[in-house]
């Protein structure tokens, strides 16, 4: 009888294809996403040695950084989107990917969106694999129970060229969260409590695997929720077991096994998960029942509280440090000590991003929204879906008619406003109700104020004018 | 990555200390998507007379008549003589890249700038650190003699000058592999290409659909 494992343990084990004298290996990628912003050199370093890639079919492309979201810009394709950095960014993507015959899915294929939103939809992103992409929030595909972390451009190169990365083995993490999420609390309150809890660098060094019957009740896209923002608690890799939720999931996607195979695989991916015994380096556990809607109050996703909660006092604080950064917090975010969450004005609403612009995401936001209106003080309200899939299944559903009849802007795919590399942005001192993953200083805009929420917090917000608890909506 | 064996190169002198990376590739130039095509802006601010920013046809602009490498008898050079610190600054993988686009091949100096001295040469650059004397007297024989041509003997870790005047040279031996072999992280990689290959097969057999 082997020793049991984790189910860490076993993707490392699955993929090792040396191990080295330093104590690294040399670990096989299965599947490699691209984008346009982190790939041009790499390509450009693979021409310069002379290189190809090492197996085209691991590869899959889409642009989602850069591209703009209205429908003006996007009617064009490629050639009008308006920005010469970002339409310059997208044509490379869109020549390196022809050039060496990688599959991308272009901006105006119904394909196309954020890079972790597509591998997933199209079972790019299957159980048991490893996957790589220029992008900390690879760690969203951990939800399939596969190893998948973000790369550097020099990494992104080292696969394309060689299919393997050089790498060390992590520390295994557990959290642990039992028991059954109130009405209104979702998948994205988990995880910003779980980072409230054990700090933006509380994963650091581990790989963080999330169980319990919380989780294993999630949907998939509630699990890739959790997944992606346990880069946000430190850890490159979050993981979630494989069960038959997943396999629901996964089945009859185009990239997906089929008929024998699709058996084979079944079989394989059974056994997916921690083994009973296995023993993590370290536990942390959770009461699901006892989590609140969370907002972000603070230019950090740890700076976070329960909607009943207050922004806290610097005078609180456990040390000098954190009295600093709180103080400093609270001067950027435009916020009082001890003020209510309710409190906190908006004056824009974002809906989107790789943390919530699933199918689930903007359904969970319709239904608060249905037959009600966007408050006047709010200036604008978007709803960018995560894909052009998304996208369609949502217009069939009628949800654009929701959002748009409220006052929302209803969107093309793309990162868009979570990062503002685009034109969708934060104006200096506004605050906004986002479903993205990161509330750092500027990250929607120069001087805006990020408020980190759940896609239904987002909507009652939307429709408040301000944070409002959504579970007495 | 080119290898890096033997080299019998025209010499260039930067006779200046502190050459930071701002220097040898200014930040507006950073915005490229590409890792080639600095060349025409190696050094921007000292061969120009005009403000350089990307994009533009470098052939229009006025350039400094006074800058070494502006002069003919430099021309096609790819050995770069220079000055101690050289490459201090920030991080940015540009500048080695710039010096290669160029076509320098090697630089010689008494000293470099740790992060520029372990950038260089995963691009190919051979550096090489000489005394400071040994410098001094380089430099005045570059000056003396037109078309001034350095023997670099990278296997024997050795320089010959013009006059047969041998000198050696200190070489990490695994830095002097990778440049011999033209090896970067990946070409070292690659050397386990068939336990790739392996892995590969036996995997096709496991998990047949990712291979599909
Ligand atoms: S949606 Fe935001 S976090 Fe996700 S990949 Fe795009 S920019 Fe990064």
């Amino acid at each position: 009888m082997s020793q049991p494992r984790t189910l860490y343990d076993k993707l490392w084990d699955a993929h090792v294809v040396k191990q080295r004298e330093d104590g690294t290996a040399l670990l096989y990628i299965d599947r490699h996403l691209l984008h346009e912003v982190t790939s041009p050199q790499a390509f450009e370093g693979l021409r310069l040695a002379g290189r190809s890639p090492w197996r085209l079919g691991a590869n899959l492309a889409t642009p989602d950084h850069n591209v703009p979201t209205t429908q003006k810009e996007r009617a064009q394709g490629v050639s009008g989107i308006e920005d010469e950095t970002s339409r310059i960014q997208v044509q490379t993507l869109d020549e390196n990917c022809d050039a060496f015959g990688i599959t991308e899915f272009k901006i105006n294929d119904v394909r196309q969106g954020i890079v972790h939103v597509v591998g997933p939809e199209q079972g790019a992103t299957l159980p048991g694999m490893t996957l790589v992409c220029g992008d900390s929030h690879t760690a969203t595909h951990g939800a399939f129970a596969a190893l998948a972390h973000g790369v550097g451009t020099s990494e992104v190169e080292h696969v394309l060229a060689t299919q393997c990365l050089i790498q060390r083995k992590m520390k295994n993490l557990l959290i642990q969260v039992d028991g059954r999420l109130q009405p209104g609390v979702t998948a994205k309150d988990i995880i910003l409590a779980v980072i409230g809890e054990i700090g933006t660098a509380g994963g650091t060094g581990y790989a963080m695997e999330f169980a319990g019957s919380a989780i294993e009740s999630l949907s998939m896209e509630g699990r890739m929720t959790i997944c992606n923002m346990a880069i946000e608690a430190g850890a490159r890799v979050g993981l979630v077991a494989c069960d038959q939720t997943t396999l629901d999931y996964v089945k009859g996607r185009p990239f997906a096994p089929q008929g024998e195979q699709w058996a084979q695989a079944e079989a394989y991916w059974k056994n997916l998960h921690t083994d009973s015994g296995a023993v993590f380096d370290k536990v942390v556990t959770l009461d699901a029942a006892a989590i609140e809607p969370q907002v972000s109050w603070g230019t950090s996703p740890e700076m976070v509280a329960p909607i009943s909660g207050q922004v806290p006092n610097p005078a609180d604080a456990v040390d000098e440090t954190q009295r600093k950064s709180w103080v400093r917090a609270l001067e950027y975010m435009g916020l009082q000590p001890n003020q209510a969450l309710t409190d906190i004005r908006l004056d824009r609403v974002f809906i989107g991003s790789c943390t919530n612009s699933r199918i689930e995401d903007l359904r969970a936001a319709a239904v608060v929204i249905k037959g009600r209106k966007v408050a006047s003080s709010v200036k604008q309200a978007l709803v960018v879906p995560g894909s052009g899939l998304v996208k369609q299944q949502a217009e069939a559903e009628g949800l654009d008619q929701v959002f748009v009849a409220a006052g929302f802007e209803w969107r093309e795919p793309g990162c868009s406003m979570c990062l503002a590399m685009n034109a969708d942005k934060l104006g200096a001192g506004e605050h906004c109700a986002s479903t993205s993953n990161r509330n750092f200083e500027g990250r929607q805009g120069y001087g805006g104020r990020t408020h980190l929420v759940s896609p239904a917090m987002a909507a009652a917000a939307a429709i408040a004018g301000h944070f409002i608890d959504v579970r007495q909506f | 990555m080119q290898k890096f064996t033997q080299l019998n190169g025209l010499v260039a002198p930067l006779d200046r200390a502190n050459v930071d990376t701002d220097l040898i590739i200014p930040k507006q130039f950073l915005k490229s998507i590409k890792r080639t095509g600095f060349g025409p802006n190696l050094f921007d601010e000292l061969r120009y007379l005009d403000e350089g920013y990307p994009g533009q046809d470098a052939s229009q602009r006025p350039l400094n008549p006074d800058f070494v490498l502006n002069q003919p008898r430099y021309q096609g050079a790819e050995v770069l003589l220079a000055r101690q610190n050289f490459g201090c600054g920030s991080s940015r993988e540009h500048a080695p890249w710039a010096l290669v686009d160029f076509g320098f091949r090697a630089v010689i100096a008494p000293s470099f700038a740790d992060i520029f001295f372990n950038n260089a040469p995963k691009n190919g650059l051979l550096l090489i650190q000489l005394d400071e004397a040994v410098l001094d007297r380089l430099f005045a024989e570059v000056a003396a003699s037109e078309g001034y041509r350095l023997l670099i003997d990278l296997p024997a870790q050795k320089v010959t000058t013009p006059s047969g005047e041998v000198l050696s040279f200190e070489m990490d031996p695994f830095r002097k592999h990778c440049l011999i072999n033209g090896l970067d992280d990946i070409g070292i990689t690659l050397q386990d290409a068939q336990a790739i290959k392996d892995y590969e097969v036996r995997q096709a057999q496991q998990t047949p659909w990712i291979f599909a």
